[in-house]
């Protein structure tokens, strides 16, 4: 007992740096912003330009690929931080991840070169394009069609959710190349903004996460050169699901700093809002609700980063722990934020404060990146 | 030739924390967490832009602290600083200025150096002598509150900022310079610069190594000696003065030539 070098469950030091690093920033450089962008549903352009300044708006990008060549756990970290003051803003790395991940995992070197570089350069945004108006849950069902023509591929349908398009340059889109194969005759390309036949929806009009723009993407008669097929022909919905795997845990980092900006707020303003004659915080029923938003908060961070470590192992009870991390940390964010809503009272419910939209942030983390009624069916599925 | 710039910084308690004296009126390390003095965060930014300026340079920091203290160091080498020096001995303990700047040019003058960068005070003490006593204890020119410095042909050029003047100044190196919170922003640690700190060099210095005896630091070698420290009183309601019968403006006048204000 005592000592201070067991080393089991806690975070590295390095990784408590950075979250310290990116705290700091976070709230010098993002969080000033958080209402107006939320407010205006504006993009957060301060907040990309605090984070490519500081080389964190896609710290997942290997460094042979110029990058950071952060871990699952650091880029968890980031994305965490971020969305402590502002949960638009956290899109920026996540969706980062989410956009270029099927190329890390499935694409060709050449693919790799080209696309990951001007990522990590931060000249350039990655969105990822897999549901559409009558494919959400049932991913597979989609009816965007890739048809081959010499060295190219023609490109036609329709894509909805898309997160941050209008701003990403570059698109991993999901397309069917043999209707006949159903999940097995889906692949994925590489396709960018500048394309031609490409353009984008009106921006959907959101509950929160206002600041990150979620518009349709059209194509239209998209021709792009076949080497811009991310793996084989056939592999990628496999490929989709894959990253899904990795990814849902940045959902689940989301939610951790959506919850702990909400309970960090409401924690101060307890000890300041006095009624009775004594600050609220001296109320038991007051101080039971924050002892059991912190216990869930700190349960979901753990299985978090427990669901990290094995994302960056590539365990084989990845894709239980990552749908586990993001169904029960999403869950968590909405209840945290609601009971923040509670104890601010009636400042809680106005724009005044900031719990109001931490609240309506948090509540997309239970439904992108599958609902978490399809994490429970992936769950089932894949039993520890 | 390599530009040789050395740092010096201070592991000070977090001005966030509940901070309070132990029972020898030093100040109580165990019961606040520290950090790296902000103002030396700027003193680090500027050495960094210097070193990036020049064809070769390396960037030293150097602290006198104890064992916490190599977080400090940890933070100015993960925004990029090169090797780090760090003197550390129980006998240093309770040291007032006059025995930091003892202690801290025997170990510049052991790590070699062409220019001394200072914050401009630190944030616990608040002294902001150091750079002055540094420079006379190496019997070098001292250019002081800095708001932009830049090294060229072997001077150290600057600009300070008073509230009267603004002055140009320049030294021939080596020289001491100490940089004000004006002087730009400190970049925040990348992710690949905390990875890199790890296995950045931390020399760690006693006083036997610099040859310094133990009487001539800590509470005994001290020049100043703090007798008794007491929480400031909280503070009270402030004075209200409405204006019911129209003589407001007179009774705040009053209030205010009553505590000299005019």
């Amino acid at each position: 007992m005592g000592s201070k070098d067991f080393d089991l469950y806690r975070t590295a030091e390095e990784h408590e740096m950075l979250r310290e690093s990116v705290r700091a920033l976070a709230e010098a450089k993002i969080a000033p912003f958080a209402a107006a962008v939320d407010e205006e549903g504006r993009f957060p352009q301060e907040a990309l330009d605090a984070l490519v300044a500081n080389d964190l708006h896609a710290v997942h990008v290997p460094e042979s690929y110029g990058g950071a060549g952060a871990d699952a756990l650091a880029t968890v970290i980031v994305i965490e931080e971020v969305a402590r003051v502002c949960g638009s803003s956290s899109l920026i790395p996540a969706v980062n991840k989410l956009g270029s991940l099927p190329v890390i995992l499935s694409g060709s070197e050449e693919l790799k070169a080209k696309y990951l570089a001007p990522l990590a350069a931060g000249e350039a945004m990655f969105s990822y394009a897999l549901s559409e108006p009558d494919a959400g849950s049932d991913a597979a069902g989609m009816k965007t069609r890739a048809v081959r023509d010499g060295d190219f591929w023609v490109l036609n349908g329709v894509k909805r959710w898309i997160t941050n398009a209008g701003v990403s340059e570059y698109y991993t889109v999901m397309a069917v190349t043999d209707p006949e194969k159903r999940s097995k005759g889906i692949s994925a390309f590489v396709v960018e903004k500048s394309d031609e036949g490409v353009s984008f929806g009106a921006p959907e009009k959101k509950l929160g996460i206002k600041g990150s723009p979620t518009r349709e993407v059209y194509f239209d008669n998209v021709r792009i050169p076949a080497d811009r097929m991310i793996g084989a022909e056939g592999t990628g919905f496999a490929t989709a699901m894959k990253t899904l795997d990795h990814t849902r845990i940045t959902i689940a980092a989301q939610a951790l700093g959506i919850a702990q900006g909400a309970l960090d707020y409401a924690k101060g303003y307890v000890k300041e809002r006095k009624q009775f004659g004594k600050p609220i915080a001296d109320f038991q029923g007051v101080q039971f609700m924050l002892a059991d938003m912190a216990m869930k908060l700190e349960a979901a961070r753990q299985l978090t980063y427990a669901a990290a470590a094995k994302s960056e192992r590539v365990d084989g009870d990845l894709t239980f722990f990552g749908a586990a991390a993001k169904c029960f940390a999403s869950d968590v964010a909405m209840e945290v934020t609601i009971d923040a809503v509670q104890l601010l009272g009636g400042y809680g419910y106005t724009r005044d404060y900031p719990v109001e939209r931490m609240m309506r942030d948090a509540k997309i983390t239970q439904i992108y990146e599958g609902t978490n009624q399809v994490q429970r069916i992936v769950m089932a599925r894949n039993l520890p | 030739m390599t530009l040789r710039i050395a740092v010096c910084v201070k592991y000070v308690p977090d001005a966030t924390g509940d901070r309070g004296f132990a029972d020898d009126l030093t100040v109580d390390r165990d019961e606040v967490d520290g950090l790296l003095s902000e103002l030396d965060e700027y003193a680090v930014e500027q050495a960094l832009r210097i070193s990036e300026e020049a064809d070769e340079a390396e960037v030293t920091v150097v602290t006198v602290g104890p064992d916490d203290a190599k977080d400090a160091l940890r933070k100015a080498l993960s925004m990029g600083a090169d090797k780090a020096v760090h003197v550390n001995d129980e006998s240093i303990h309770g040291s007032d200025v006059m025995g930091t700047s003892a202690i801290l040019a025997k170990a510049l003058e052991k790590t070699g150096f062409d220019l001394v960068v200072c914050g401009m005070a630190s944030t616990d003490g608040t002294m902001g002598v150091l750079p002055a006593l540094l420079a006379e204890r190496l019997n070098l020119p001292q250019v002081t509150l800095l708001s932009e410095v830049s090294v060229e042909d072997g001077l150290v050029k600057g600009r300070r900022d008073g509230d009267a003047a603004t002055e140009l100044l320049e030294a021939p190196l080596p020289a001491v310079v100490s940089v004000t919170d004006q002087s730009g922003e400190a970049r925040y640690p990348s992710f690949k610069g905390i990875m890199a700190a790890k296995k950045k060099p931390v020399e760690e210095l006693e006083l036997d190594d610099l040859e310094i005896d133990e009487d001539e630091v800590g509470l005994t070698g001290s020049w100043t000696l703090v007798e008794s420290a007491a929480a400031r009183p909280a503070r009270t309601q402030g004075t209200i003065v409405t204006n019911e019968d129209g003589d407001g403006g007179k009774q705040l006048a009053a209030f205010l030539a009553a505590q000299k204000f005019i």
